[in-house]
């Protein structure tokens, strides 16, 4: 019997068929994929697990897919670092940084969702692959394309960087670029994605791309001793990936692979794009949209496709949500970096950011198990950092000139 | 004729007025609510409009100068 059920409708409840369809025809509600947990509970054990491969799938009985995996099949399984120096800096005894700047093969999280949404795409028989995007996403459904052999059309506003579209170009996808908004962009590729018969990874794709979040949980869980943390801080952008991780660790409580999750889901946004965080704030359960104005391009999402449910996820679970500013993302890079090594793109200087408010505000105590996701790597978003990092020092060719700048004594 | 799903969501300045209903009377279009949520502070619907797609591009901007912010159903997806 198959692990996957059915699509459910995340609204009303109605089940459809696991196929590339991702609203429901009744409500318009988001569907997810429905499990059949006491097939999997039957055959999933820890030893199993610990036994995979060292990268995402060895997760395979709680992923999307029929078959085995055909696309990122490295993907994940990316170190859980014990951040000593951060944490004694912020006051926190046992702090952990999941750190996806190290994903393969495109230094981000999108690496994970995409290895899962081009699996199922080809076993739904799809042989072009697209997205719409301003960078990680693109990048991985880019990269993964090319090595699947797929074909594949990247769809961008028109006014992006010259570097990111670089990082598209290089893997010769079809790089359509789009004169308007980006509101306009987005209601043409949802168009598109009517007409043609794509696999729109986050569009008709996404009730099986969204999963590959999951394994940001089941990760942390494994990596931390089967034990799921106290607190974790998620950054949000579409708020997908928040809802996931808690869904993960439920799904690893379920099925008897760790104790019970109590587990404080917190949200991270930047001030220029917080609209789920400020709702949070504000004691509401829907939140406004917004024009996004960050240097944290990775999560500007101004009307978030899972905000809703980002915010109830973080109601049930106790959690908080908190935004920051530019300055304070820049200063949250450089604190990780010059703390534990880890040079994060500008999502992980919100998440570093919130991470120290929600310390300072009490919501995150001493002696709480606390992991950190950092998900994208800081040389795609240098340009952030440039003006605040300083200069070298520049000497002449001379030991005498390198010991006087340095006010060093001559060596004994 | 086509079919779109839109996402629309009001001001709150405009919760009270109905704007579907002059919309329908404004152009050629079928709408048909699939689900809502209309509060004292703020407003959504999820609709589908029916009609030719010229006609359709025409209602969503009446409902955009109306002061209505709309997108495709899956939100925004650009990410």
């Amino acid at each position: 019997m198959a692990k996957m059920k059915s699509l459910v409708c995340r609204e009303c409840g109605k089940e459809y068929p696991t196929k590339d369809i991702h609203v429901c025809e009744l409500c318009f509600g988001p569907l997810e994929v429905k499990y059949d947990y006491d097939e999997i509970k039957a055959s999933i054990s820890r030893e199993k697990i610990q036994a995979g491969p060292k990268s995402l799938w060895r997760y395979i009985d709680l992923l999307p897919v029929e078959g085995q995996p055909t696309v990122g099949k490295y993907a994940g399984f990316t170190p859980l670092v014990r951040a000593h120096n951060l944490g004694a800096f912020l006051g926190i005894d046992e702090l952990y940084i999941k750190n996806d700047c190290v994903n393969h093969p495109t230094l981000s999280f999108k690496d994970r969702v995409v290895a899962i949404a081009l699996t199922r795409a080809r076993e739904l028989g799809f042989e072009t692959v697209a997205c719409a995007s301003t960078g990680n996403l693109a990048n991985s459904v880019a990269a993964h394309a090319s090595s699947a052999g797929m074909k594949c059309y990247v769809f961008i506003p028109g006014d992006l960087e010259a570097a990111k579209v670089l990082g598209n170009l290089i893997y010769r996808p079809n790089v359509v670029e789009i004169e308007g908004t980006y509101d306009d962009v987005n209601r043409l590729c949802s168009e598109i994605a009517g007409e043609r018969h794509w696999a729109f990874v986050n569009i008709n794709i996404r009730p099986y791309y969204a999963e590959g979040s999951k394994t940001l949980a089941f990760e942390t869980a494994e990596q931390l001793g089967w034990r799921a943390p106290d607190q974790v801080v998620v950054p949000m952008a579409s708020g997908s990936l928040l809802t996931k991780i808690w869904k993960g660790l439920k799904e690893f409580e379920k099925l008897g692979l760790i104790d019970q999750v109590s587990t404080k889901v917190n949200g991270a946004q930047a001030e220029g794009c917080s609209p789920i965080a400020t709702a949070f704030k504000n004691g509401r359960d829907f939140f406004k949209p917004v024009k996004p104005n960050t240097i944290a391009k990775s999560l500007a999402i101004g009307n978030p496709a899972d905000g809703y449910y980002a915010l109830k996820t973080a109601a049930e679970t106790q959690g908080a949500m908190e935004s920051v500013s530019d300055d304070e993302i820049v200063e949250g890079i450089k604190l990780l970096a010059q703390t534990e090594g880890i040079f994060a793109e500008t999502a992980g200087g919100v998440t570093i950011g919130v991470l120290q408010k929600l310390v300072k505000q009490g919501l995150i105590k001493k002696n709480d198990v606390t992991v950190a996701y950092i998900t994208g790597n800081g040389l795609k978003t240098q340009e952030a950092v440039v003006d605040s990092v300083g200069r070298p020092i520049r000497i002449q060719p001379s030991l005498s000139q390198f010991t006087k700048k340095f006010a060093l004594q001559e060596p004994a | 004729m086509a079919s779109l799903r839109f996402h629309i969501r009001y001001p709150e300045e405009k919760i009270p007025d109905p704007i579907l209903y002059q919309i329908g009377q404004e152009f050629e279009v079928i709408t048909s609510i699939r689900r809502a949520d209309v509060r004292e502070t703020t407003g959504w619907l999820d609709v589908e409009f029916t009609g030719e797609t010229d006609e359709i591009d025409r209602a969503i901007s009446g409902l955009r100068d109306k002061g209505c912010i709309v997108d495709p159903i899956e939100l925004n997806i650009v990410e």
